[in-house]
């Protein structure tokens, strides 16, 4: 099996990797990248824990190979922050206590950011459905819409 | 232990607030570690090979073609974990479940383990590995299993608890028994008795987290071990015994834990990855796929229950029995008779009995989830007893409240009740204003009540003063809904002093006394009881360092509010001195200040919760959908409101899986046809409303601040309260869980056709 | 194993022609991923299709629209006039798994991984659509629902691609619809579904119409009686019992994990007239 030699951006910064042709983009970020923050809850994008976004479009990085991101922008929950300053979605996540175990946070956060870039103002139905690739079992999701709303209210200004 | 636990009249500071979270930050930003997120030098990947087969006699494994494989270091299979459980029945059945030894007992039982230098080679190296089977016959299903004549799963089960042994095994490990009165008698004084059969399916915890864990085993015979677990004090336990090692040379550190429920508490792929690393004499890590869990970790029963309770015209309950069919996988549970015991606990019965059968099955060994085995009870005895009601012609809510157990009833499971929070919460559900909103067509409401106890246990707190007055909390029971907020605002109110000042962390097994895991709702519960200890053994040595200090005697000094105070008028002139103040100085006045706390936390109280919710049923599919659900459980004293509000919160969403569409479907080949998140069907974001919680607060009598368990109750009453609202709704009874669309369709068109034959007959009668 | 990423689709052609092993197409990879990942298939060739130019692109003309096989579902959804001409075709693409595979999913990958429970097929079905394949021996434009023969199975040959999926223009006061049947709101396949696709005269009678199934039989079910009970009619109740009745009928399904038969039977039945109303409704029948 030959190595496919990759040259990507991800959180805005250069980087090269070597990886196998059936290697995900996951196993990339998490094993050879150090970027653990992307969990693999199901491996078969069905709970949405590994989610970042690829060239604004929101994926799961377990259904997208490793070679694939050759010449693209990823962007994963690493990147979400601006150095200490949390992005308006993490601190209402803290301040709704919208996570309990919080595996699926990073994967939630993830997609609500990609949601609110599309639709800054979504109605709670909205939110239920643009979030119903990602799986919570602690929550029941109430205080991550409600989170998801108040962010939204913020980021409008 | 000078302790003194019971209950004081106090009021709060801390507890009651709602700060964030100290491990928050970590969790927001991807930098929290769990159980796959570490790595250490030299890691090898270990695999695990499963049986394909429900049940299969293991005539032979040949590992030769695997162990030549260039990059596996390890291969292992039941020989490389001998039997060291010397007579320990319980424990050689959680050795034999995490790797078969004679028999594969259930699709997915491990048979044998790889090691290897990456994943590729791994997954190579299972399929190397030659397993010889001889297949038999096997049963999946609970009642099956329970007939005569079913394939036998262990020749060495004869059922335990009937009056006489029987001569012949069966899949039947036990049978138990509870309850009181006379219940011929109780049924003989009723005017109406309705007697009914239901099933519920098997369900999984559906934690997001895989299982993972890295095993490093040294030459010299120490060891580490960092994983995902409930209980790493408990995992260090099994995992020594079952690989021979001293207790003390197994470092156990537990991680983030991604979702437990329950089914974090038993070890299954942690002594296969020791015993791999010790064979290969590089650390191994393990992490399950997500279909290995749903295979092979440990789901909650399959039941089949039978209930039948009467009651006298006036809506006095006169008697209610239960008999109580729990499957418990391949191995010996106790199930059923939890099942049993809290059936009918939020009754007050003169006449009751409850009958427990554990049944074994070829299916995985099922673990706690969530208040285990009370959901299922609590289904078919709150639909029977909604049931009863509409005879009687009550209000559901009335008909409760008239039965309802309360201080000084003898609860169906033997003890007597203190102060508990069931009729509390009956009287607020009747009171809310969820109760009295209109209805369209097609919808439904339902409501039901639910039981759990709660656990106390081993527990074990360091609370250490640093020389800048910040409190470093260590406690051994792992965080998995906010515990560590919740511990830190206790520490803080008992020390007087700002949450932001205390920092809890959970520790590992080498840096902490023994703690039982956190299950049956007692992670806040005893741990609190441990940090209030622990901080009031603090402020002792406080005093004294103050009276050191003053130089007065430390018996003048007292704690108030975070300060040390002079008591009396000749001390005037001295000011108080700060916890800040007195760590300052701690490294003149007699070193690092410091509070411990060992204990068993008696005195847990028990938990009740009533739930309400509406379903819409689309008729011509069958399809459900959740309108509203609100949630009234007694918390004891709500310390951190927030986190108790998501355990309600959390626990409805669960139940309301579990009522509407998950379940295990097994094929007619005994293998699990639905092993993923794609037709394991878990409630997503869009299946459900916000979810309402109103907090009762019914101090527990026996814990200094009253506080209850609050995690485990709130999945007990969903089962029971959606059925109830479906029933409503379609104007049909539902008896199996899950009410899948295509369950509820059937049932439809099976009374459709019922009515059109009895209009028929109806007519020629005329 | 090998990736490769060609740039032409005549390059694509010729690989996928000479590999001497299995090869994979790879366009959004939310069917390959998860059967790779699974062990199901272990391709000795991965020939990602995304970089050639052509397959990424909705081309609009007066016939109609080309679809390139590489365009994620999402896309199809942000694209107006189509969305305005296929609101069926599009909204079926759009039930395709979460947000998170919509980015990648298509409906080429959707129709060749030959599910008979795929969402966007019924719909394509209903909606007439045509493959432009390209092969060895050149192009050829095929019926879609020509392509699928058994679950898991197309009628593609050796070297085969389908580089496109064409839709015509639409006659005016034509609508299309798809319903599917899930136990939950998203995530879910298929227990059963229905497409369909109509086109009124002035006066609101139904003129033409096509009705497909999915999930219903080993592949999508078109149901030309289902289409003749509809033809002439204005949809009344009569006309709807009879097509549940024609449509229950056709059925041929499965006992499995995900329905029974006696369940898919009734619900094909109820979809489709759900799906006829919501159809004639766009195609502003009253």
């Amino acid at each position: 099996m030959a190595g496919v030699a990759v040259s990507t951006t991800i959180n805005g910064d250069h980087v090269e990797y070597l990886c196998q042709p059936d290697e995900t983009l996951l196993e990339v970020l998490r094993d050879r990248l150090g970027l653990t923050g992307a969990k693999e809850g199901c491996g078969t994008g069905d709970c949405g824990a590994c989610s970042v976004i690829v060239d604004n479009r929101l994926v799961c990085s377990c259904l997208v190979l490793g070679a694939e991101a050759e010449g693209r922008q990823v962007e994963t929950i690493e990147g979400m922050a601006h150095g200490d300053r949390l992005h308006p979605l993490q601190q209402k996540f803290l301040e709704h206590a919208a996570l309990q175990c919080g595996i699926c946070t990073p994967g939630f956060l993830i997609a609500a950011k990609d949601l609110l870039a599309k639709n800054p103002d979504p109605t709670e139905e909205e939110i239920r459905f643009g979030l119903a690739g990602n799986l919570c079992r602690c929550t029941g999701y109430d205080k991550i819409v409600r989170a998801v709303q108040d962010a939204a209210s913020v980021m409008r200004g | 232990m000078n302790f003194d636990p019971r209950l004081t009249n106090r009021s709060f500071t801390s507890v009651g607030t709602r700060p964030i979270r100290p491990d928050g930050i970590d969790k927001v930003t991807g930098r929290a570690r769990y159980g796959a997120d570490f790595n250490m030098a030299g890691q090898l990947v270990g695999r695990v090979l499963r049986s394909p087969h429900a049940h299969a006699v293991i005539r032979g494994i040949d590992t030769a073609k695997a162990e030549a494989l260039p990059g596996v270091k390890a291969v292992i299979t039941a020989a490389d974990l001998p039997d060291l459980t010397n007579g320990d029945g319980a424990l050689y059945d959680i050795l034999d479940n995490c790797i078969a030894r004679k028999k594969a007992l259930y699709d997915g039982h491990a048979v044998a383990a790889v090691a290897a230098i990456d994943a590729r080679t791994a997954r190579q190296a299972l399929k190397l590995i030659e397993v010889d089977y001889e297949v038999l016959p096997h049963v999946t299903d609970v009642d099956e299993a329970f007939q005569h004549g079913a394939p036998l799963i262990n020749e060495a089960i004869f059922t335990e608890g009937l009056e006489e042994k029987p001569v012949k095994p069966s899949n039947v490990h036990k049978r138990t028994q509870y309850g009181h009165g006379d219940i011929h008698k109780g049924f003989s004084e009723a005017d109406f008795v309705i007697e009914r059969s239901f099933r519920t399916e098997q369900t999984h915890q559906g934690y997001i987290e895989p299982h993972a864990c890295v095993a490093s085993v040294s030459s010299d015979g120490m060891a580490e071990l960092w994983v995902c677990t409930q209980g790493p004090f408990v995992y260090r336990q099994h995992c020594a015994q079952l690989l021979g090692m001293e207790a003390s040379k197994l470092r156990v550190t537990s991680s983030e834990i991604g979702g437990g429920f329950g089914g974090k508490t038993h070890v299954w792929a942690e002594p296969v990855a020791l015993a791999l690393s010790r064979k290969a004499g590089r650390p191994v890590k393990l992490v399950m796929t997500r279909d290995e869990v749903f295979r092979a970790s440990g789901p909650t029963s399959a039941t089949s229950i039978d209930i039948k309770i009467g009651a006298r015209k006036d809506g006095t309950i006169t008697a209610a029995e239960a008999t109580l069919r729990y499957s418990c996988g391949p191995y010996a549970g106790m199930w059923a008779e939890v099942g049993a015991m809290t059936a009918f606990a939020c009754y007050r019965l003169d006449n009751v009995r409850t009958v427990g059968f554990e049944v074994l099955v070829n299916r995985p060994k099922t673990a706690a989830y969530r208040a285990p085995s009370a959901p299922m009870a609590a289904f078919a005895v709150e639909s029977t007893i909604d049931e009863l009601a509409g005879k009687v012609g009550m209000d559901a809510v009335d008909f409760r409240i008239k039965n309802a157990a309360q201080e000084g009833t003898r609860a169906s499971y033997g003890p007597v009740y203190g102060p508990i929070g069931i009729g509390p919460t009956l009287e607020a559900v009747k009171n809310h204003p969820h109760m009295q909103a209109p209805l369209k067509k097609n919808q439904g409401r339902g409501m039901a009540c639910g039981f759990w106890f709660n656990f106390g246990g081993q527990t074990c707190v360091d609370l250490n003063i640093g020389m800048d007055g910040s409190v470093s909390l260590a406690v051994g029971t792992v965080d998995v809904g906010g515990s560590r907020a919740s511990l830190s605002l206790v520490a803080a109110e008992e020390l007087g002093i700002d949450y932001a000042q205390v920092k809890a962390i959970v520790a590992d097994t080498s840096s902490l006394g023994y703690n039982d895991m956190t299950d049956g709702s007692r992670g806040t519960f005893s741990s609190s009881m441990a940090t209030i200890s622990a901080a009031r053994n603090a402020i002792k040595v406080l005093r004294e360092r103050a009276a050191q200090m003053w130089d007065i005697p430390a018996d003048d000094v007292v704690w108030e509010k975070g300060h040390a105070l002079a008591k009396g008028e000749k001390y005037g002139n001295l000011s108080p001195l700060s916890l800040k103040e007195i760590a300052a100085q701690s490294g003149t006045t007699g070193g690092p200040i410091a509070g411990h706390s060992e204990l068993v936390a008696d005195g847990a109280g028990v938990s009740f919760a009533t739930h309400i919710c509406d379903i819409e049923v689309d008729p011509e599919t069958g399809a459900t959908r959740v309108l509203r659900y609100t949630v009234v459980q007694d918390a004891g004293k709500a310390v951190h409101p927030t986190y108790v509000e998501g355990q309600y919160q959390g626990g409805a969403a669960q139940g309301i899986g579990w009522a509407l569409n998950e379940e295990y479907i097994y094929g007619k080949d005994g293998r699990l046809q639905n092993a993923g998140f794609l037709d394991y069907r878990i409630p997503v974001c869009s299946d459900l409303p916000m979810i309402d919680t109103q907090i009762l607060e019914i101090p527990n009598p026996n814990h200094p601040y009253g506080i209850r368990g609050v995690g485990e109750t709130s999945i007990v009453p969903p089962l029971a309260a959606i059925a109830n609202a479906v029933s409503n709704a379609v104007g049909v009874r539902m008896t199996h869980i899950p009410m899948s669309p295509p369950r509820i369709l059937a049932a439809l068109e099976a009374s459709t056709s019922a009515q059109k034959s009895e209009s028929i007959f109806g007519k020629h009668d005329a | 194993m090998r990736y490769i990423r060609p740039l032409t689709i005549e390059d694509a052609v010729g690989q996928l022609a000479g590999s001497p092993g299995t090869a994979a197409i790879l366009a959004g990879g939310s069917d390959l991923l998860v059967r790779m990942k699974g062990g199901f298939v272990e391709p000795e060739l991965i020939i990602d299709i995304k970089a050639i130019a052509a397959l990424s692109e909705i081309r609009e003309t007066a016939e109609g629209f080309s679809i390139g096989a590489a365009v994620p579902c999402a896309v199809l959804g942000e694209h107006k006039s189509l969305r305005q001409a296929w609101p069926g075709v599009v909204e079926a693409a759009k039930l395709i798994g979460s947000k998170q595979v919509q980015g990648r999913c298509t409906i080429v990958g959707n129709l060749c991984n030959a599910s008979p429970a795929a969402d966007s097929v019924p719909a394509l079905v209903a909606a007439s659509a045509r493959a432009v394949v390209a092969g060895p021996a050149g192009k050829r434009t095929i019926a879609v629902e020509s392509v699928p023969t058994a679950p898991g199975r197309t009628s593609l040959a050796k070297g085969e691609i389908i580089e496109a999926i064409l839709l015509d223009s639409r006659a005016p006061r034509s609508g299309d619809a798809y319903l599917r049947f899930i136990p939950r709101t998203e995530m879910d396949i298929a227990v059963v579904s229905a497409g369909v696709n109509l086109t009124l005269d002035e006066a609101g009678v139904v003129k033409t119409a096509r009705v497909a199934l999915g999930a219903a039989a080993p592949t999508v079910l078109l149901v030309a009686d289902a289409a003749e009970v509809l033809v002439g009619s204005r949809l009344d109740e009569a006309t709807l019992e009879r097509l549940a009745k024609v449509c229950a009928g056709a059925c041929r399904p499965i006992d499995d994990k995900r329905g029974t038969i006696e369940f898919r039977r009734k619900v094909a039945g109820v979809l489709a007239g759900r799906a006829a109303t919501a159809a004639y409704q766009r195609a502003g029948g009253k």
